[in-house]
């Protein structure tokens, strides 16, 4: 239901996936807080050439960049017109100003600077291999519990919802806005949370006859190597080569 | 509901993980071993429900449902919330690891407002009205703070994003009203076919 369709042969999938994981959080944590705009540009070749060395498909690529940059295109649409500042062009009572495009560009550059790093690194794992990675890196073993569970059994609700919205459509539901449509689509979710309860329960049941003690075991070895240590190496240098240039440069360039 | 990364400003940032933090740190103690796999598949449940399309006008919303979450779940709210963005953001790249915190909270916090709001009417006005009117406010209340949540996140970010935010909440009225209907026929048709949800999932 849910395909990964980031999750493909590239060099990316040599290195351990905490090391991916760990490297992705860091890069993040670099990477917003910056102000600097040539920084930020930096940031982006720095995304785009993770982003080509993991291969993605083209198509999904789009997809997901279309995504997030929705939100940008309607910060696009505000914030140049009522950051107060500068005026950069006046048409009536409407003037554009120098603040509110460097605002919009910064958040643009960066943000998708972010996405091309996560999806390098991190969307080219599979669900459960993050939830036992976060799990070595000490995430607390209840919220990594709770993550796999969901992740596993997204699907499965998933496909059950398609099942009962199939359903509802043969017998002629016509989504609308009126009472009707929230009526059924409440009942068909009601219905979908009442038999995800009485899955878990027996679920449970199944996994403690089983001798379910509370964590789950992964056949996965996570081991580093020295290709790891170079790719933490490189993306240091990078990211130190960054923050160097938001510090040299201060935010009013 | 999700705001993109790279956008709020690391004091944002900051704040939005630590609170996340500390919510789910008290909802993950308030939950033992024996509610977490009901958990974890009430979350699938909502991931899959937020996917949802439901036509609002002309023209359509997906459904949040955090306050149907609060309802149904308390303070074990906040966790079921944060691994089910932990997921879009794995699954689809909605938001990332920054403004992970910020999301969690905004929804989290609502969502276990939600629930208090939930029980406070239930106490005052108990029958089955009372249920239809709690779970509307519920439902209503955890979008509505929700958004107002956001848009205070991005009006703090700067002064540029301040009309930007009073959009987005303008935005969230009519899906308020929505989910503040599917939240009430969610809770009344559950309350007839499996009420025992209503105490299991919480204790």
């Amino acid at each position: 239901m849910f395909d990964q369709p980031f999750v493909r042969p590239s060099l990316f999938q040599a290195i351990d996936p905490r090391v991916r994981l760990a490297c992705a959080a860091l890069t993040a944590v670099c990477l917003a807080p910056l102000k600097n705009l040539p920084a930020c540009w930096l940031g982006l070749a720095l995304g785009l050439t993770l982003l080509i060395i993991s291969r993605p498909p083209f198509l999904p690529l789009l997809r997901r960049l279309a995504a997030v940059n929705i939100f940008i295109l309607f910060l696009w649409c505000v914030t140049p017109w009522t950051t107060p500042g500068t005026v950069l062009a006046q048409w009536g009572i409407f003037a554009v100003s120098a603040e509110g495009v460097r605002l919009s560009l910064l958040a643009s550059v960066k943000s998708n600077a972010l996405v091309c790093v996560f999806l390098a690194l991190v969307a080219s794992m599979d669900a459960p291999t993050v939830g036992h990675a976060l799990e070595r890196l000490r995430c607390p073993r209840k919220l990594v519990f709770l993550f796999l569970f969901t992740g596993r059994y997204a699907h499965v609700l998933a496909s059950e919802w398609r099942t009962l919205s199939v359903a509802a459509r043969l017998r002629g539901f016509r989504p609308r806005t009126d009472l009707h449509t929230y009526r059924t689509l409440a009942c068909l979710l009601g219905l979908l949370l009442v038999r995800a309860y009485e899955r878990s329960l027996r679920v449970r049941e199944a996994m403690l006859l089983r001798g379910f003690e509370g964590r789950f075991r992964s056949v996965a070895v996570f081991r580093t190597r020295p290709v790891d240590a170079l790719f933490v190496l490189s993306l240091l240098l990078c990211l130190t080569g960054i923050v160097w240039m938001e510090w040299k440069g201060g935010p009013h360039v | 509901m999700h705001i993109a990364e790279g956008i709020l400003s690391p004091v944002v940032l900051g704040a939005g993980a630590a609170l996340a933090a500390a919510g789910t740190a008290i909802g993950l103690r308030k939950l033992d071993y024996d509610r977490l796999m009901t958990v974890g598949i009430l979350s699938a449940a909502f991931f899959v429900g937020s996917l949802i399309h439901v036509p609002v006008g002309f023209s359509s919303a997906h459904l949040i449902l955090n306050g149907l979450v609060g309802v149904l779940l308390g303070w074990a709210a906040f966790p079921a919330i944060l691994t089910a963005l932990l997921l879009q953001a794995v699954l689809f790249q909605f938001g990332g690891f920054t403004v992970l915190g910020v999301n969690a909270f905004t929804m989290g916090f609502s969502s276990v407002l939600a629930w208090y709001c939930y029980r406070g009417i239930i106490g005052i006005w108990p029958g089955p009205t009372g249920i239809r009117a709690a779970a509307f406010c519920g439902g209503a209340l955890g979008v509505a703070l929700a958004a107002a949540l956001t848009a205070l996140a991005l009006a703090f970010t700067s002064e540029g994003f301040q009309t930007a935010a009073q959009l987005l909440l303008w935005a969230h009225l009519p899906v308020m009203l929505a989910e503040g209907l599917i939240t009430m026929f969610t809770v009344v048709f559950i309350q007839r076919v499996r009420p025992e949800m209503f105490q299991a999932a919480r204790a």
